[in-house]
């Protein structure tokens, strides 16, 4: 099997997890800044392989976590106009807003449709002149190339019910602001890889300098990880701050520049609130003017209802890396994927989720079969 | 212009006139058009005896030892898929339902609830399906339902089954008899009726041999009931697939499970299906695979007898039953442990 199995053998697993071992002479403390990569951590157990000294810690790589509760508030007001049908990627659909959510929505009569391609969202437009389609655009810059096509095929087939929701976030300023932070721990990054493959790596060269700290891009496989600590540690080790590329099957420096010249072409950076972060400059993405018609904030602006988070959820120090999801006192109790609190419980990206899939055991007990 | 003609007799109420290659209403109505459907379409298919006797029950002889009954639904979308169709599904869903407590089949029943505009073409290939599958396992279709709804109330057909099989003196499967080191034993490829389903609904064009794996397993069944009390427990994993039923055996017996995943069985489509679309086929539908739990000692002879059967060809044992309380681990490829999935809301909906 191709690009799966090679990067999960076993024997070069022990391999890296022995180089490591042998490379790391103290504590360190790294970041993985991808939910996928968080995921991959968790469920093949890579932080079992690791010496004791080096912790990873969990960055706020899942869009859906961090898209802004007015966001998803909004998106459900919309699903409950007559009218309109909002389309989504699956994941949203059970990220909790103040109130409800959308698979309540969508239970409760509300028009909301599971897409797995924006382009998808053109289509159904298309298909329905009499309804107006909103496609709820989340992600980070590895969907907005996608999101953009969606808006230039929009455009060309003059859609007058077309419209997108725009709550894409941009990496590189969040990394700056965690790097800023007075509580900062983190000494190295792993650069998320599918964000690379779009964007190149040249963005985090200023970013390396600047706060003198490795980054190295990363894939999402166990090998990947495991290469991608490795590199980091021994920059560390050495003292080194460099951009290094461990996902070069997939990552060049330059990126893929096609996706760059849409995205570039259709929207621009804006500061966005992040949930759980507060307002990041250039945090997020949003449409140029020329493509203000199918800005679905313009075309229903928003009623401006306070957004209320849960008291209880600690959704934000799990995103700074600041909590261990296992260690927040509502974890397994009133927070579950059923009835989450926050967004990092039920995203497939989210580091509670990660948690709660794999972990809910007792440590570290190996039944004998 | 003289008005159309009117067949004779001249209808006195709003009846549509004339044959229609579509279901109507009026074919759910009970009356002339119901009748002829079911004489012309089910009847002609699933004939048998006490079927065609047309009473309201069928009547049947004295069982010969305890019944098993079961009962199901199916409304999978789309009806029409690689490897089966909702009929040949509606069957073996069915019978593997009772074949799995060790009975052997013998009756089913057939309710379709059909949409209005359904065309016949569709029903018959549905309906022939299904007789085909039923005379291959030896079942017969004893009592069926005929309704039609509206448009749009239901997604072209829905049908619901109920199986009726009689059990040999003396067997009893069950949780209740699963003990700490028991194995788990599965007959053979996870994931490919769910990916198969969703491929086609959702119009992946994947590249693979994705095939749904519907299949009657009583004759899969049959040699493992030799086993005696070795043989603990069977299941088919069905909706939520393997992972449910592991979690199912840790909640109703207290004890935990691990499993190896490096041995599951899974085909190369399902590996790249599945990792493509980030879903675990541990936790997708299967309508022709066993889990059966077994005492160690029987590990092998089990095996053995899976492995003779067409059915069976890539059984595993794929994991052990352990005194953790409630705990189903997964053994991953690097070695590590962590917890299986539970199959959380709908995932994959409307595979069955």
């Amino acid at each position: 099997m191709k690009f799966i199995d090679e990067y999960r053998d076993p024997e070069a697993a022990r391999r890296l997890s022995g180089a490591i071992q042998e490379t790391v002479t103290r504590p360190w403390t790294i970041m993985e800044v991808c939910g996928g990569q968080t995921h991959t951590l968790l469920k093949f157990g890579i932080d079992q392989l690791l010496p004791p000294g080096l912790r990873l810690v969990h960055g706020p790589g899942c869009p859906v976590c961090v898209t802004p509760l007015q966001q998803i508030d909004q998106a459900i007001a919309l699903a409950l106009r007559p009218g309109v049908i909002v389309c989504t990627f699956g994941d949203m659909l059970r990220v909790p807003g103040s109130t409800t959510d959308l698979q309540r929505v969508r239970a409760a009569g509300g028009q909301v449709r599971m897409v797995y391609s924006p382009l998808d969202a053109v289509r159904l437009a298309q298909a329905n002149p009499a309804a107006q389609v909103v496609f709820f655009a989340v992600g980070f810059e590895t969907t907005a190339p996608a999101t953009a096509l969606a808006v230039l095929q929009a455009k060309a087939r003059r859609l007058a019910n077309f419209a997108m929701l725009v709550a894409h976030v941009r990496v590189p300023p969040a990394m700056a602001l965690i790097l800023s932070a007075p509580t900062n721990r983190v000494q190295g990054f792993l650069a998320p890889g599918h964000v690379c493959t779009v964007m190149g790596y040249r963005e985090y060269r200023d970013l390396a300098a600047r706060f003198r700290v490795p980054i190295v891009v990363t894939g999402f496989e166990p090998l990947d990880l495991l290469e991608g600590v490795l590199l980091t540690v021994r920059q560390l080790e050495q003292g080194r701050h460099d951009v290094q590329n461990q996902y070069a099957r997939c990552v060049r420096a330059e990126g893929n520049q096609e996706a760059q010249r849409i995205v570039e072409q259709v929207y621009e950076p804006v500061d966005r609130t992040w949930r759980g972060f507060g307002v990041i400059p250039g945090g997020g993405l949003q449409l140029r003017r020329d493509f203000a018609e199918f800005d679905a904030a313009v075309r229903f602006p928003p009623t401006g209802d306070a957004a209320l988070e849960p008291a209880a959820c600690r959704a934000a120090e799990v995103m700074q890396g600041l909590l261990r999801p296992d260690e927040c006192q509502a974890f397994g109790k009133e927070c579950k994927p059923e009835h989450p609190l926050g967004a990092p419980m039920v995203s497939s990206e989210g580091a509670c989720a990660a948690y709660w899939h794999y972990r809910r055991y007792s440590p570290p007990r190996d039944p004998e079969p | 212009m003289s008005p159309p003609p009117f067949p004779e007799p001249a209808p006195a109420c709003p009846l549509p006139w004339g044959d229609s290659d579509c279901v109507l209403l009026a074919h759910g109505e009970g009356a002339r058009q119901t009748r002829r459907l079911v004489r012309d379409l089910f009847f002609r298919a699933f004939g048998n005896q006490a079927l065609l006797r047309a009473g309201d029950s069928a009547v049947l002889p004295q069982p010969g030892g305890r019944l098993a009954l079961t009962t199901d639904s199916f409304v999978v979308s789309p009806l029409f898929f690689p490897g089966g169709d909702i009929g040949a599904l509606a069957v073996h869903g069915t019978v593997n339902d009772l074949a799995v407590v060790g009975a052997t089949p013998q009756y089913l029943t057939a309710g379709f609830i059909l949409e209005e505009g359904l065309p016949l073409a569709t029903l018959r290939a549905v309906v022939g399906s299904m007789a085909d599958a039923a005379a291959a396992v030896g079942v017969q279709i004893v009592a069926g339902d005929t309704k039609v709804v509206p448009r749009g109330a239901v997604d072209g057909l829905f049908i619901n089954t109920s199986g009726v099989g009689i059990l040999p003196d003396g067997l009893d499967l069950g949780v209740h008899h699963i003990q700490p080191g028991d194995r788990v034993l599965v007959s053979g490829t996870l994931g490919d009726h769910g990916l198969a389903v969703l491929a086609a609904r959702a119009e992946l064009e994947l590249h693979g041999d994705l095939r749904s794996d519907s299949a009657p397993l009583a004759d899969l069944i049959a040699p493992l009931l030799s086993l005696g009390p070795d043989l603990r427990f069977l299941r088919d994993p069905t909706r939520g697939g393997l992972a449910a039923v592991m979690h199912e055996i840790a909640a109703a017996t207290d004890l935990g499970i691990v499993i190896e995943e490096s041995v599951l069985p899974v085909s190369p489509a399902v590996r790249g299906a599945a990792a493509i679309l980030g879903l675990d086929p541990m936790l997708v539908a299967n309508e022709g695979k066993l889990v059966a739990v077994v005492a160690a000692s029987a590990v092998e002879p089990a095996l053995a007898m899976l492995r003779a059967h067409p059915l069976g060809r890539h059984a595993a044992a794929i994991g052990a039953v352990t005194e953790q309380a409630g705990e189903v681990l997964v053994r991953g490829a690097l070695g590590t442990l962590r917890v299986l999935d539970e199959p959380q809301g709908a995932p994959l909906p409307r595979i069955c």
